[in-house]
């Protein structure tokens, strides 16, 4: 009785053991899970089939298929985004997650791959010269204590820089001319600002403005020790930017550059 | 910790606020005050065309949210193209005129309750007498029902003020940089908000302990002593 059931757990952990080692004969292909928030649109969301969309999926997708892995989009809510990668939970963050210094201590990130690209709005012909010294002495709208914020007190120290709590106070003051100018995320005004009647009369002045104080973009994060992959990962993007897969996906969503050059 | 070198080091440009804030509070409780005594005697009258609109005034007012009111003058009238081309605007565009009209009319709101509550305190005897000794009714009101209300409203509204002061930290929500704006910059900057609003709070304490004691000289000196 004793040595049959000793037997028997011996007969079990082969059998365990020869099914894993088929499982990884089977999947001969590489799987690899990636993360995303789901609830960012329109980078990353559901669907009303409830199926994961948008600029991440796809450009994760793209990335995938160079890599020639097979890949699997999870849901996974943000605040709990950076310690289910260290917990193996997946393999990637594909959710547009800004690179900074504090996120670095705990993961690595990818090349760049969107720029975090900021722009002034005024009214149509108001302003010629976006410059600090064209704006002197003109009301500019920010919100309180974000990257704009921070950059415009550097750098455009001749201006009036008005600060407000939220993003859409600014633009009902912009509307309302108590500002001359408003900077935010040019990807934020073109799905919010400009998507509503009120700013047909308004444009965008001066040059793409990113990088320094303004950001160092978004990249996919991997965990530190994964070295191997952080080199696929930038091999295949610099792969879909260079065969325009990249300009592709993005022309699906925005009118404009993602990444400059 | 407790990092008091911060504290101190965004003492001054805290102080910069506090000018903005004490303009503020003074224009708010003086436009407050010259609403609030007409208001009193209208919520006072018996003639239902004074009483009534006094009452829808005191109850608007008292029963909806300062901020609210200020985001009502701020953002509300600029979103109208009709307002922005009048000559209001001259006056609606600046926020610091928009938040001293939203506050000074809350602010009439309590004081004309406060008032007209006073008012009806004054003992209706001494009101008779003095219409016996012949006294008109413009003289009852100056030497005897207003000497006498203003003494018993004072306390409350030595209140009122302290109130208000607090009131204009609403500033900040619409780009002022009082105190309370000046401080929410510095938390921006600085990233301790713990340090910059204690410093902010620590001032605005300062204010008002100074104001109620001096208020509290005004109110031993004018008591009627019995």
């Amino acid at each position: 009785m004793r040595i049959t059931r000793h037997g028997m757990s011996i007969a079990a952990s082969l059998a365990a053991m020869i099914m894993i080692f088929m499982m990884t004969a089977v999947s001969a292909q590489e799987r690899l899970k990636l993360a995303t928030e789901g609830t960012y649109p329109p980078w990353n969301y559901r669907d009303t089939s409830g199926k994961l969309v948008g600029w991440d999926i796809d450009i994760g997708n793209a990335i995938c298929d160079r890599m020639k892995v097979q890949c699997e989009f999870i849901a996974q809510d943000w605040d709990g985004i950076i310690p289910g990668l260290n917990a193996k939970k997946y393999d990637l963050i594909v959710a547009s997650m800004g690179i900074t210094a504090k996120r670095k201590e705990q993961v690595a990130f990818s090349n760049r791959y969107k720029e975090t690209i900021s722009q002034f709005v005024a009214r149509k012909g108001a302003i010629k010269d976006a410059s600090p010294d064209g704006l002197a002495g003109k009301r500019i709208g920010v919100q309180r204590g974000s990257i704009q914020h921070d950059f415009l007190i550097k750098t455009y120290p001749k201006s009036e820089i008005v600060v407000y709590d939220k993003t859409t106070d600014v633009e009902l003051d912009l509307l309302a001319d108590r500002v001359d100018l408003m900077l935010q995320n040019k990807l934020t005004s073109y799905s919010g600002f400009f998507k509503k009647p009120e700013s047909a009369d308004y444009e965008y002045v001066g040059p793409d403005l990113k990088g320094g104080l303004l950001g160092e973009g978004n990249g996919i994060a991997m965990r530190k020790e994964d070295t191997d992959l952080r080199d696929r990962v930038n091999k295949a993007l610099a792969e879909i930017i260079a065969d325009g897969t990249y300009e592709t996906i993005s022309k699906k969503y925005f009118p404009f550059k993602l990444m400059g050059e | 910790m407790l990092d008091f070198s911060l504290m101190l080091e965004v003492l001054p440009k805290l102080w910069q606020g506090v000018g903005m804030t004490g303009r503020l509070s003074l224009l708010i409780l003086l436009l407050a005050f010259v609403i609030a005594v007409p208001l009193a005697f209208a919520r006072n009258a018996r003639a239902p065309l004074l009483n009534v609109p006094a009452q829808a005034y005191i109850l608007f007012f008292r029963g909806t949210p300062a901020l609210i009111q200020v985001f009502l003058v701020y953002y509300g009238a600029g979103q109208f193209v009709w307002v922005r081309t009048s000559f209001a605007w001259a006056v609606l565009r600046d926020p610091f005129w928009c938040l001293i009209i939203a506050l000074g009319l809350n602010g009439a709101a309590y004081s004309g309750e406060l008032f007209a509550g006073a008012m009806r305190n004054v003992p209706a005897g001494l009101v008779e007498a003095a219409r016996a000794l012949g006294l008109s009714w413009y003289s009852t009101m100056r030497t005897v029902v207003l000497p006498l209300a203003i003494r018993s409203a004072l306390p409350a509204y030595s209140n009122e003020i302290v109130l208000t002061i607090k009131a204009t930290s609403l500033a900040s929500t619409i780009t002022i940089l009082d105190l309370t704006g000046m401080a929410r910059l510095e938390v921006a900057r600085t990233y301790a908000p713990y340090e910059v609003f204690l410093a902010a709070g620590l001032i605005y304490l300062a204010i008002i302990l100074v104001l109620t004691r001096g208020l509290r000289v005004l109110e031993r000196r004018w008591t009627v002593t019995r």
